[in-house]
C-alpha cells in the first residue's frame, strides 16, 4: 500500500507492505537508521519514536496504522544544533556504547515536554521501558536532570 | 593537562544524534541476507536433511560443513568447536545449515522448508551429570581443564585450627543481554580475500579464525569494527561464529551477505557467564585468623570449550579473594555439558568465585560470631602480603582504603545491628562484599601476546592513533586520546583515533581483560613517548640545537633562542618534508614478574585492582520481593584517566552485578533456555536500581599509563554477594545460589 508520513517535519509517501513494522520503515526505506532494534517485541524501547506526539516502540506498529502521521526520531531532535537534551547527555558522559540512547533521548524528551522539572524518580520511571545495559542509568538521569535545569535557565 | 579530566566522549555527538551507523545501519544494493538452521535436540546425530520440493531452492544459497574449504573449526583455544556441524550435535542451537537469500523472508522461509531428523543420545545437562559421565562429550571424562594451586600444607593447618568452616555455593548462567545483538557483513572479493565488517571485540580474534577457515594469508582477510553496541565479553569470540558462517554463504553466492541476529537467537546461541558449584572449607583460629583454606571449583563450560580454560583459571586465582592465608588448595574444573558454550562475560570467572568467597567469608563471621569487617580486616591483604599463587603485592595496594571508604560512608556498622531488629514487615539489610580483580592477562599471557600499538603523525598535523583495541562503550577512543595528548603535550583536538581496521592497525591483543586501559594504554603512551622523540630529533636538527633543549607542551615547541613554534604547524612541516612519522611500541611486563605454568605460582598478573560494595535492601516480608535502596562502591583502580567515564564504568558494571544477584535466571529445559527474551530474562531497569554512590580511590600502578590499572571487570565482581548479604543481614535468609528470587528467600528462611 501506499502511506504518507510526515517524518522530521518531511513528507514522504512510501509503497510498502501494509503490516510492515514502523521501525523498518524507517531505517529500510526511508534510511532513517538511528532509530534501533534491541528486541522486537516491545520491551527495550530502543525503538521509540514520537507518533503524533506520544512515544511508541515503533518494532510494534505496523506502518498502515501510521498513514498521515507526524513521526518524529532521534534525527529529528536537532537541526543543526543539538537540543539541549542531546547536549546534556554528552556534557554528562550518559551514552557508553550508545545503542539505547536514540531511544532513551526519545523518552527523555517526552518526559520534558509534560513535565519541564522533573524529580529523579520521575525520570527513572520515564524511562523505564527503556534498557541501558552498559551505564547504570546514573549518568543518563543526571543528564536529563540537568537539561530540564538548562531548560528553565 | 588531559589525564584525569572528565572530557566528553570522542564519537558522543554521533552516539547522541543518531549518526553513529552500527552494522545492521550498513546495506549495499547487491547484498543478501544469511540465516542459521540450528540443532533442535541437546545430543545426538542427525539422521537426514530434508529440503522440501514445496520451495524453489534455486532462489537462495544453502551451505553446509561440506562448503568449508580448509577447517571446519572455530579457532580458539582446543580446536574442538566445528563451525557446522557434521554428524553429531552437541547442544540445542549449535548451527548445522546455512542460507543466503535476497531477502530476509526469503531466507527464512527456507529455513521453514528444510527438516532435520535426529537419533537422540542421552544429554548430559548439568556439572553433576557431566562428571557421572551421563554423556561422553570431551574426551573420556568430560574435564575440559583442571587447575590446581597449593602453598603451605592444609592438612596440617587443618590440625590446628580451632574452628572449621563449610560451605557449598552456586551460581548459575547469566547473559551478556548487550542491547545490539551479534552481526556482520562478510564480502568475498573476487581473489578469494575477505572482508568482515561487524560488531565485535577483538578484531584479531576473528582475523585468525577467518584465515583457517579459508586457508588465507594475513593479508587476505581484513576485519573492520563498526559502532558496537556493547560486548562485556559476549562479543569476544563469539563473533567468530557468526563473521565465519557469513564468509561461507558470501562465498558461495558471490553478494555481500548480513547476518544480524534477533535476540531470541542471539541469546539462544551465543556464549554466557559459566555456571559454578564451589565449595569452601576453611580454617581459622578462634578469633578470626585464617589458618588454611580449602576451595573446589567446578565450571559448567558448555558443549565445547572456547575460553573456559582461560576464565577458570582467573576463577581459580581469584577464589579465595583479597586475603591471606598461609595455607591453601584450590581445585578447578571445567566440565562439558550439552549446553551451548560458555565463554567470556565481564569479570570472567571472578564473580562466580567472589561470590562464594563472600558469602562464606559472612559465613565464617556469623559461625564465630564475630563482625565480618572485623574478619575482612584482620585477614586482608596489605602491602607486602603475599597470594594465594605466592604473588608478593609490592605497590599499590587499595585494600584498606576502599573497605575502611565504603563501611565509613555507608555507617555500615550501625546499621548491620540497626537492621538486626526489623519494626514492621518491610525488612531492611546492609551487606558488604570485598574484593580484587588482576588486570590484564593471566601468568605469562601478555609476554605471550606482546601487545603493539602505534601512533602516526600525518599531514595535518594531527596525530592518530593506531590500535586494535575496539570502543565498546567503555571509552576507548577518549582515554587514549587523553593519554596521546597528555604524553605528546598538546590538545585534545590534535589527536585522532584512527579506524579499527585490522589493514591498518597493528595486533594490540583482544580487548578483554580489563587490560585496553592499562595494558594497551601504557604501549600507546610508548608510542607517543617515542613520536615526541622523533618530532623533537627534526625540531633540534633545524634550528640546530641538542635535542634535549627541545622542549614540548601546551602545543607548543620551544628551543633555545627561536620563538616558540606551534606543534601543528611544525609537524605540518615535519610530514612534508619527512614524509608521514610513525612509531609504534610494544608491550613489556614490568621487571620481575615471574610466573610458574606447571605449578601455578608466582605473579598472576602485574598488578590487582580493589574494590568494596554496600548495598542496601528493603524486603517485603509477604511476598520477599526486594528493593535495593542504597549502593556505595569504592574502587582502587590507580589513576582515573577520565573520571566520569570511570564512573560510569563501576555504575554500569554495578547493575549488571546486582542483576546478577537478584534476578537474571537463565531457565532451562532439555537443554533448551526457556527465557531467551526480554519479557522473561529480566535485567534491571531505571526503577529497579537506586541512586548510586562512586567513590574513586588511586593508588598509583608504577607501570600503568599515569598509574592506571585494569577497572571495566572489578565492578562486576562484587555487587551479588553485598546484595545477598544484605538480605541475610534483613531476614535472617542465607542463600547459597543467585538469583535470590522470593523462592530462593522463602526457601533459606525454611531452612533455618
Ligand atoms: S526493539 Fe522495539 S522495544 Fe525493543
Ligand atoms: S549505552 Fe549501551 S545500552 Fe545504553
Amino acid at each position: 500500500m501506499s502511506v504518507q508520513l510526515n517524518i522530521n517535519n518531511k513528507d514522504y509517501v512510501v509503497e510498502v507492505a501494509p503490516m510492515k513494522r514502523l521501525l523498518d520503515v524507517l531505517r529500510e526505506d526511508i534510511g532513517l537508521t538511528g532509530t534501533k532494534e534491541g528486541c522486537g517485541e516491545g520491551e527495550c524501547g530502543a525503538c521509540s519514536v514520537f507518533i503524533d506526539g506520544s512515544v511508541v516502540n515503533s518494532c510494534l506498529v505496523p506502518v498502515c496504522q501510521t498513514n498521515g502521521s507526524k513521526i518524529t526520531t532521534v534525527e529529528g531532535l536537532s537541526n543543526n544544533e543539538l537540543s539541549k537534551l542531546q547536549q546534556a547527555f554528552i556534557d554528562c558522559n550518559a551514552a557508553q556504547c550508545g545503542i539505547c540512547i536514540p531511544g532513551m533521548l526519545i523518552a527523555a524528551q517526552a518526559l520534558l515536554d509534560l513535565n519541564p522539572n522533573p524529580s529523579r524518580g520521575e525520570i527513572r520511571e520515564a524511562i523505564a521501558g527503556n534498557l541501558c545495559r552498559c551505564t547504570g542509568y546514573m549518568k543518563i538521569v543526571d543528564a536529563i536532570e540537568i537539561a530540564a535545569t538548562a531548560n528553565k535557565g | 593537562m588531559a589525564v584525569g579530566k572528565s572530557i566528553t566522549r570522542t564519537e558522543g555527538r554521533d552516539k547522541v544524534t543518531g549518526k553513529a551507523k552500527y552494522i545492521d545501519d550498513y546495506t549495499c544494493p547487491d547484498m543478501w541476507y544469511g540465516k542459521t538452521l540450528r540443532s533442535e535436540i541437546a545430543h545426538g546425530r542427525i539422521i537426514s536433511i530434508n529440503f522440501s520440493d514445496s520451495f524453489d531452492w534455486s532462489q537462495v544459497v544453502v551451505v553446509d560443513y561440506k562448503d568449508i574449504p580448509v577447517k571446519n573449526l572455530v579457532a580458539l583455544i582446543f580446536d574442538d568447536q566445528p563451525l557446522l556441524a557434521e554428524s553429531v550435535v552437541k547442544h540445542v542451537g549449535e548451527p548445522i545449515i546455512l542460507i543466503a537469500a535476497p531477502s530476509k523472508e526469503l531466507a527464512e522461509r527456507a529455513i521453514k522448508n528444510i527438516e532435520i531428523t535426529y537419533e537422540a543420545f542421552p544429554a548430559a545437562l548439568s556439572i553433576e551429570e557431566s562428571l557421572s559421565v551421563k554423556a561422553k562429550i570431551f574426551g573420556d571424562d568430560n574435564i575440559f581443564k583442571h587447575y590446581t594451586i597449593t602453598r603451605g600444607s592444609v592438612a596440617d593447618a587443618f590440625q590446628s585450627a580451632e574452628i572449621v568452616v563449610e560451605g557449598s555455593y552456586f551460581v548459575g548462567h547469566q547473559e551478556q543481554l548487550y542491547i545490539e545483538t551479534n552481526g556482520v557483513i562478510a564480502t568475498t572479493k573476487k581473489d578469494g580475500s575477505i572482508i568482515i565488517q561487524g560488531s565485535m571485540q577483538c578484531p584479531y580474534y576473528i582475523h585468525r579464525a577467518i584465515k583457517e577457515i579459508f586457508g588465507l594469508s594475513d593479508e587476505q582477510v581484513v576485519v573492520i569494527q563498526t559502532v558496537t553496541g556493547g560486548g562485556f565479553g559476549g562479543k569476544e569470540d563469539f563473533p567468530s561464529v557468526v563473521a565465519g558462517h557469513a564468509a561461507l554463504l558470501s562465498r558461495k553466492c558471490g553478494h555481500p551477505v548480513k547476518i544480524v541476529y534477533e535476540r531470541g537467537e542471539d541469546f539462544a546461541a551465543s556464549t554466557k557467564r559459566h555456571p559454578a558449584l564451589i565449595k569452601h572449607r576453611t580454617g581459622l583460629t578462634r578469633d578470626g585468623q585464617l589458618l588454611a583454606t580449602e576451595v573446589d571449583i567446578t565450571f559448567d563450560g558448555g558443549a565445547y570449550c572456547t575460553l573456559s580454560p582461560v576464565v577458570l583459571s582467573r576463577g581459580v586465582i581469584h577464589a579465595i579473594g583479597p586475603y591471606k592465608c598461609p595455607n591453601v588448595k584450590i581445585n578447578g574444573s571445567v566440565v562439558a555439558t550439552n549446553t551451548p558454550p560458555n565463554g567470556a562475560f565481564r569479570g570472567f570467572g571472578v564473580p562466580q568465585a567472589c561470590f562464594a568467597g563472600e558469602m562464606h567469608m559472612e559465613k565464617i563471621a556469623k559461625t564465630l560470631g564475630i563482625s565480618s569487617v572485623e574478619l575482612r580486616r584482620k585477614n586482608m591483604l596489605r602491602e607486602g602480603d603475599i597470594t594465594s599463587t605466592g604473588q608478593k603485592l609490592l605497590y599499590s595496594v587499595g585494600t584498606q582504603e576502599v573497605l575502611d571508604t565504603v563501611i565509613e560512608r555507608s555507617d555500615y556498622l550501625s546499621r548491620v545491628e540497626e537492621y538486626k531488629n526489623p519494626s514492621d514487615n518491610k525488612c531492611r539489610g546492609i551487606g558488604l562484599s570485598f574484593f580484587y580483580h588482576g588486570g590484564g592477562f593471566t601468568g605469562s599471557g601478555e609476554e605471550k601476546i606482546k601487545g603493539k600499538a602505534a601512533v602516526e603523525l600525518d599531514t595535518h598535523g594531527q596525530v592518530k592513533i593506531l590500535t586494535a583495541s575496539t570502543e565498546i562503550g567503555q571509552g576507548t577512543k577518549t582515554i587514549f586520546r587523553q593519554i596521546v595528548a597528555e604524553e605528546l603535550g598538546i590538545s585534545l583536538d590534535s589527536v585522532i583515533f584512527g579506524d579499527t581496521d585490522t589493514s591498518k592497525v597493528p595486533d594490540s591483543g583482544p580487548t578483554v581483560a580489563s587490560r585496553t586501559c592499562m595494558v594497551v594504554g601504557k604501549v600507546i603512551q610508548m608510542a607517543a613517548a617515542n613520536l615526541k622523540n622523533e618530532i623533537k630529533k627534526l625540531v633540534a636538527q633545524k634550528v640546530n640545537c641538542d635535542i634535549s633543549q627541545v622542549e614540548i607542551a601546551n602545543g607548543q615547541i620551544s628551543c633555545p633562542d627561536v620563538e616558540k613554534l606551534s606543534f601543528t604547524q611544525t609537524a605540518i612541516e615535519c610530514v612534508k618534508e619527512h614524509g608521514e612519522i610513525k612509531t609504534m611500541a610494544q608491550y613489556s611486563s614490568p621487571p620481575g614478574i615471574k610466573w610458574d605454568e606447571i605449578n601455578y605460582t608466582g605473579d598472576a598478573y602485574p598488578v590487582f585492582s580493589y574494590g568494596a560494595d554496600v548495598v542496601e535492601v528493603e524486603v517485603d516480608m509477604d511476598t520477599y520481593e526486594v528493593k535495593i535502596t542504597k549502593v556505595i562502591t569504592a574502587s582502587d583502580i590507580g589513576k582515573a584517566i577520565n573520571p566520569a567515564m570511570a564512573e560510569g564504568q563501576i555504575e554500569g558494571g554495578m547493575v549488571q552485578a546486582l542483576g546478577y544477584g537478584l534476578c537474571e535466571e537463565v531457565v532451562w529445559r532439555d537443554g533448551k533456555i526457556l527465557n531467551n527474551r526480554f519479557t522473561n530474562y529480566i535485567i534491571p531497569t531505571a526503577l529497579d536500581i537506586p541512586e548510586m554512590e562512586t567513590i574513586l580511590v588511586e593508588k598509583p600502578y608504577p607501570y600503568g599509563p599515569y598509574g592506571a590499572k585494569g577497572l571495566g571487570e572489578l565492578p562486576m565482581d562484587g555487587g551479588a554477594p553485598a546484595l545477598v548479604a544484605a538480605i541475610a543481614n534483613a531476614t535472617g535468609a542465607f542463600i547459597t545460589e543467585i538469583p535470590a528470587t522470593p523462592e530462593r528467600i522463602l526457601a533459606a528462611l525454611e531452612a533455618k
